[in-house]
């Protein structure tokens, strides 16, 4: 048990507090500005920068406003996976219309029936409790690009799967009420496919993460497969302070990667192509694709990640002008 | 049922952090795990899937009678940061399932049996507060003490604050009188004083304002948060023009028979 407090002693520091409190007034009227404590910047193990002490400078001690992206690799993986069949379901629609080749036809139909299957598995996959996925089935949200996308991918999936199955049984009665069906259903999974291809842009655009929003009117065309490069280049060209987290570290040298994967080299593979022989054509042709298809799966990883890095750093939140290099 | 808001007066607080405890109690919240973080007295770092309540220690220059046992070393300011319960929120609009509503009291409220962790809200939140716990698989953050409220009782951390700088109360008359505050505290000659409450941004107001010394980026508040629902026009035009190109393109190559 402690002593008790003896009254005289009691009293004194009743007093000092007083006193204390006299002084602070006193003197705070003239001068009640809190200085801030010299600044030091220190690296974490990470590599991170992390300014020590909390100033209208630097934040608080360099910690970042936002919330890093949770999403983990499935994610940009679904991201092409949906984006390729819903460009797959185009070309078999487009290919119908203009009464091309059967077997593409069927060929694409296939891979957007494919990619229709493995995209929510992919989007589930992510999910922290898969068995939920339905509740994304409750609502539709306008305002939600998550909720469009998830409508869109049903929408999509069933339709592609559709056309697919329809278009086998279209092969024995040609001109039936099948085909009617099968255009009916390719009409729903090459427009559901279109938005399938671009609503990911929005969706990661349309978030609090600088490195995302300051490109949400460019992020959609981007990801459309064929102004990849163009996007990537102009993008790198402007100097926001978002952009940095673009430019620096894995995701900028993924984003550069994918930028000559998907254009310069694919273009050289080809034009390359034309002076060769014909048995070498077809190698250099097949490489080029390859290249393509590569930068545009680079691509989707290197804005997930670059979205971690953009959330770590509070400069752009905080509208500080020191930033991370 | 009123509108109800909290009013953080850093001021007034001794950094004891029995908001944090309380809330931990209160809402059975898990472990942050011992991470030393560095700064002053601050271990708990940010708010996140298990921390609701963050009391935010920030060491300034030296002042006579603030800074605790070393008034000759440094002064001490402290503040409690938690959910914005934006007016309009970046979790809310953005999340897919409906999971996150609005209660009757105007706070924002993740239903727990609803979520599926898509994790959404995570990045669209502007304060960074919403946080996936990965372990369980669903999002969490404060609930404005939705149940306590209910039944008619203040929030946990404003009951256990033992100095009355968390006030929690009707988001009208708190907004009142954080005002008056703010004008008696300029009046003592602290006029360094603030009040965060952001009403010009397309967040709309928030239902926890703070009053704090000096500049509110010292503790991590961002002077223009921004709801991201307000890039989503540009998105969906630069999306509408993707889908025309990818369209046109592939009627040209067809056009051509070039695929054949």
């Amino acid at each position: 048990m402690n002593p008790p407090i003896a009254a005289d002693s009691r009293a004194a520091r009743e007093q000092r507090l007083l006193e204390i409190r006299r002084e602070a007034e006193e003197q705070g009227k003239a001068s009640l500005r809190i200085e801030s404590k010299q600044i030091e910047s220190k690296q974490t193990e990470s590599g991170q920068k992390v300014t020590a002490g909390a100033s209208g400078q630097t934040g608080y001690y360099g910690m970042p406003v936002l919330k890093r992206p949770q999403w983990i690799v499935e994610v940009p993986l679904y991201f092409f996976v949906g984006g390729l069949s819903g460009a797959a379901s185009l070309i078999a629609a487009v290919g119908r219309m203009s009464s091309a080749d059967a077997q593409l036809i069927r060929h694409a139909r296939w891979m957007a029936a494919i990619g229709g299957i493995i995209s929510p598995a992919l989007l589930i996959a992510d999910l922290g409790v898969p068995s939920r996925f339905l509740n994304m089935l409750r609502v539709f949200k306008i305002q939600s690009p998550m909720s469009v996308g998830s409508w869109t991918l049903v929408a999509f999936s069933n339709s592609a799967a559709a056309t697919a199955v329809l278009g086998e049984f279209e092969k024995r009665r040609p001109n039936s009420a099948v085909s009617v069906l099968t255009d009916a259903s390719q009409i729903v999974s090459a427009l559901t496919g279109l938005v399938l291809s671009t609503y990911t842009g929005v969706l990661i655009g349309a978030t609090a993460i600088p490195a995302r929003n300051e490109h949400v009117s460019t992020l959609p065309i981007h990801f459309a497969a064929a102004l990849e490069t163009a996007m990537g280049a102009s993008i790198e060209l402007k100097s926001s302070p978002g952009t940095k987290a673009l430019r620096s570290s894995v995701s900028g040298w993924a984003m550069r990667a994918a930028g000559l994967l998907s254009g310069p080299l694919p273009l050289a593979l080809r034009l390359l192509s034309l002076r060769k022989s014909n048995t070498r054509e077809r190698g250099l042709r097949r490489a080029a694709a390859i290249s393509s298809v590569a930068g545009s799966l680079l691509t989707r990883w290197a804005w997930v990640h670059a979205g971690k890095v953009s959330a770590d750093d509070n400069s752009v939140p905080l509208r500080l002008r020191s930033s991370i290099e | 049922m009123s509108v109800t808001a909290f009013l953080k007066d850093s001021t007034l607080c001794i950094g004891c952090k029995a908001c944090e405890v309380a809330c931990k109690e209160w809402n059975q919240l898990p472990s942050d795990g011992f991470d030393w973080k560095g700064f002053s007295y601050d271990n708990t770092g940010q708010l996140g899937h298990s921390t609701w309540r963050h009391v935010k220690f920030v060491e300034g220059g030296v002042i006579p009678g603030q800074g605790g046992n070393s008034p000759e070393n440094f002064s001490w300011g402290f503040s409690s940061d938690v959910c914005k319960h934006c007016e309009n929120a970046g979790c809310l609009e953005a999340c897919p399932t409906g999971a996150i509503v609005r209660t009757e009291f105007g706070g924002v409220y993740i239903q727990p049996d609803v979520c599926n962790g898509c994790a959404y809200c995570v990045v669209t939140c502007p304060f960074g507060v919403v946080e996936r716990n990965r372990a369980d698989g669903r999002a969490f953050k404060c609930t404005f003490c939705y149940d306590r409220q209910k039944e008619g009782l203040q929030p946990a951390c404003a009951t256990a604050c033992p100095t009355e700088s968390i006030k929690f109360g009707e988001i009208g008359e708190l907004r009142q009188s954080a005002n008056q505050r703010l004008a008696k505290l300029q009046d003592d000659g602290f006029t360094d004083v603030h009040l965060y409450d952001p009403q010009e941004s397309s967040v709309g107001g928030i239902h926890a304002f703070f009053i704090v010394r000096g500049d509110p980026k010292t503790y991590n508040l961002p002077p223009q948060p921004e709801v991201p629902t307000t890039y989503l026009r540009k998105g969906w035009i630069s999306a509408g023009i993707a889908a025309g190109l990818m369209l046109a393109g592939t009627l040209f190559a067809f056009g051509k028979g070039s695929l054949r």
